[in-house]
């Protein structure tokens, strides 16, 4: 057995070793990685690689994040664009060291609304960025990270 | 000299908000974040691991945890939690929940005391049994009314030390329990402390441990709560399922009896 | 070989919400150990879910998503009995895929 099927069997099981003789099975979409967006080390970086410097700002961008969040390390954030044709979600917190912190790709009849939970390193602006029709529109919201009681 | 009037003035419109007001606008959004990690909690997670722990053979005599008996009777996980800690008569004593645990794995599963015990808490790289399997039993007991009894003389005894517990003043900072969690209204910086001396406070606090601590990264215990306390007082280190632990336990679970069981929760 | 997610489906008015936890430390690459040594980073990067097969959602992550990561989305299209399957692919080519069917 060649050294990368030996690798891919030791990433574990079937699904490895079908990857690993070249067929891909549905479930992977072999999906791209924005490798220079998520390097970006400013908001105008990481904009500038997602092609999204232009942006515009809507009030069309609702963003559901807490003002003040406990632990910077779990900071739920609900998105919804109510702008028509919304393509894609991406989230940016501000002060992080690498800005980008997730994008989502909403195919034709996913709503355009996502939930998850990011880290901000400290309070910072919190970008939703929604690219519709072809152009990006963001809004910003502010999210201030508190010191937790005894030791964090 | 207009400018810097007006600035006077708005530092003086800052200082003028009654500082009640400023603390209670914190202490509402504080409560939004709270709410809004509700849904979602990762100690399902644990939960997933712990039912999985105590179905799987393990140990030198290759048995499940499944003939464990949590004070129901053997198997019975169901709202075993809400009546711990009980008294044991197979083992003549009172236990909490982990010590009745490290009972079973060493009786029933052959592991010595050592190896049980070896990881009471754990800390990303490696993981504790007991956080999965605590945070599973005891969401087989959420919605189930806090019944912890006094019956046995041991159960007596081990309130009335953890009541001693909780009022003796130790350590280089000569904290007790009841320094923090005495008042209503006090806090650390902007974790505000649950006063386990009134009835809502103990029982709000006590119905939602185990809880994934979000600062962690994992779902803590009440033993562990306990742990992290008694290291926060300086105090010397409360060993995993040791006659204090047990007694402080029982004096906390005794004082939030009728309030619904409500995790595993989800904290910052 | 990763910890299954846990996937929580419901419709109604043919509105599916889809609901997961994933099992992954989210290692930023920042942080270091007790002894010193930076911990690597380790990350979820991609995540796809299906329903019967045709892709709902596809997301590109970042270390900045929080340990143990929570995701809510909705779409149209899916009946009670369909199949929804979530992949993940993390920086060092992890992979778990697990499914749920709408109830």
């Amino acid at each position: 057995m060649n050294r990368s099927r030996r690798n891919a069997v030791k990433a574990g099981g079937v699904l490895a070793l079908l990857v690993a003789a070249g067929i891909r099975p549905a479930l992977a979409q072999g999906q791209q990685w924005n490798q220079a967006a998520f390097a970006g080390k400013t908001l105008k970086d990481a904009l500038a690689a997602l092609g999204a410097q232009g942006a515009a700002t809507s009030d069309a961008i609702v963003i559901k994040a807490p003002e003040i969040a406990e632990n910077g390390a779990v900071v739920p954030v609900g998105v919804e664009s109510k702008l028509p044709g919304t393509q894609s979600i991406a989230l940016l917190v501000e002060k992080n060291p690498l800005p980008l912190a997730a994008s989502f790709d909403l195919p034709a009849g996913t709503e355009p609304s996502v939930t998850t939970r990011v880290k901000m390193g400290e309070s910072s602006d919190v970008y939703v960025l929604v690219k519709a029709d072809g152009k990006y529109y963001f809004a910003k919201k502010e999210v201030k990270i508190t010191i937790g009681g005894c030791g964090g | 000299m207009k400018r810097s009037l007006a600035s006077l003035l708005a530092a003086a419109t800052l200082i003028a908000l009654p500082a009640a007001a400023l603390a209670q606008s914190t202490v509402d959004e504080i409560a939004k974040y709270r709410q809004q990690l509700q849904d979602g909690n990762p100690a399902e997670l644990w939960e997933a691991r712990g039912e999985d722990l105590w179905k799987q053979k393990r140990g030198p005599k290759n048995v499940s945890l499944e003939g464990c008996d949590l004070g129901k009777g053997p198997g019975v996980v169901k709202g075993a939690y809400a009546e711990l800690p009980r008294y044991f008569a197979d083992a003549d004593r009172v236990m909490d929940l982990e010590t009745r645990l490290v009972h079973c794995m060493v009786t029933q599963q052959g592991f010595s005391f050592a190896d049980a015990t070896r990881r009471p808490f754990g800390n990303g790289s490696s993981r504790s049994e007991f956080e999965a399997l605590a945070a599973w039993i005891t969401s087989e007991s959420k919605g189930v009314k806090m019944n912890v009894r006094l019956g046995h003389p041991k159960e007596r005894e081990a309130y009335q030390i953890g009541e001693k517990i909780f009022y003796f003043r130790g350590g280089p900072h000569d904290f007790a329990c009841a320094t923090c969690h005495g008042e209503t209204g006090k806090r650390i910086r902007l974790q505000d402390l649950p006063n386990l001396t009134d009835k809502a406070g103990a029982q709000l606090a006590y119905t939602t441990w185990p809880a994934y601590r979000v600062s962690q990264g994992e779902v803590r215990s009440f033993e562990w709560r306990l742990y992290d306390c008694f290291r926060q007082q300086r105090f010397p280190e409360l060993k995993f399922t040791s006659e204090a632990a047990i007694a402080l336990t029982t004096f906390l679970a005794r004082n939030a009896n009728g309030a619904e069981f409500n995790a595993p929760a989800i904290k910052r | 070989m990763a910890d299954p997610m846990r996937i929580r489906v419901t419709e109604k008015d043919g509105l599916v919400t889809v609901r997961v936890l994933m099992s992954h430390e989210m290692e930023t690459g920042l942080r270091k150990d007790t002894s010193g040594n930076v911990v690597p980073a380790h990350f979820i990067r991609t995540v796809t879910a299906t329903c019967q097969g045709r892709v709902v959602l596809s997301a590109q992550w970042g270390t900045a998503v929080s340990k143990n990561p929570f995701l809510e989305f909705s779409f149209k299209g899916g009946k009670k009995g369909d199949k929804v399957v979530i992949t993940w692919e993390d920086n060092k080519g992890d992979r778990r895929a697990d499914e749920a069917v709408i109830s």
